[in-house]
């Protein structure tokens, strides 16, 4: 589907955290992408592997440090999300939300994203850092490098998340 | 349905600078039929799993249903979904059903 009349259009996200929190903008863009016709296509690279990695992607936490507005509920300081259980407490607390609304949770959003034509690449480079494989990744990722992953991304509007 | 038969049909109702029907409510089978063929779709029984889920969801609760809905109430699974309805499933579903542009993300 093409807005200039030209080309059609294309998304290109790099995912870059492993958050819980941070695994849900590249994935609610690339599923409205789909949805809209837009072509996806997401790159997990450094912790956002840890979003595509099959023994990973049922155990995203939330991160609590480093977060100066953290809240909803209450507004609590940046030094309490540094003790042991916080960020535990935080995490459940999201995933109850997500259950709520029913959200899908990470690894069913990612499938599903896949299912509407999604491409999704785990980055070379950072797969040899943590010392994974193409088969430690979830069914249908591809892995690719920086070079081969800006062929693809030419004429898209490239994201960094 | 020949381009005259469905140019009469789409005459009868009104339609939004992106095509999406003005008034839900106003929407018939035909014009189902109509809007598809006007997109190069032709309608099957599996289209019409999709079609009549998203019509009954919309009477019911005065929303269309978001695509996971659709996938986890019918047995109409995401990968069919995207091949039933090209060019963006979410916006060409809506437009045949005769609902408004989809606002939901999922």
């Amino acid at each position: 589907m093409s807005d200039n009349g030209n080309e059609p259009r294309k998304l290109a996200i790099i995912c870059s955290k492993g958050s819980l929190d941070m695994a849900y903008p590249p994935l609610i863009l690339a599923n409205a992408a789909c949805m809209s016709g837009i072509e996806a296509h997401l790159f997990f690279t450094f912790w956002g592997l840890d979003m595509i990695t099959d023994s990973k992607m049922d155990k995203l936490n939330v991160a609590t440090v480093g977060n100066p507005n953290m809240h909803p509920m209450f507004h609590f300081p940046t030094f309490i999300g540094a003790i042991p259980g916080v960020s535990a407490l935080a995490t459940s607390m999201m995933r109850s939300e997500i259950e709520k609304l029913d959200f899908p949770p990470v690894r069913e959003f990612v499938e599903m994203v896949m299912d509407a034509g999604t491409k999704v690449y785990g980055c070379k480079m950072s797969m040899d850092m943590m010392k994974l494989t193409g088969d430690d990744l979830i069914e249908g990722a591809e892995v690719l490098g920086a070079m081969e992953f800006l062929e693809i991304a030419e004429n898209a509007q490239v994201l960094f998340v | 349905m020949s381009e005259q038969i469905v140019n009469n049909i789409l005459e009868t109702v009104e339609f939004d600078e992106d095509g999406y029907m003005v008034d839900p409510n106003a929407w018939t089978p035909q014009l189902g039929e109509a809007i598809a063929s006007d997109l190069g779709i032709n309608l099957t029984d599996r289209h019409w799993v999709v079609i009549n889920f998203a019509r009954k969801e919309f009477e019911e609760n005065g929303e269309p249903p978001t695509l996971r809905r659709i996938t986890k109430r019918t047995d109409v699974n995401t990968k069919e979904l995207y091949q039933l309805f090209p060019g963006g499933a979410a916006k060409t579903a809506a437009k045949i059903s005769g609902l408004g542009k989809p606002t939901g993300c999922i």
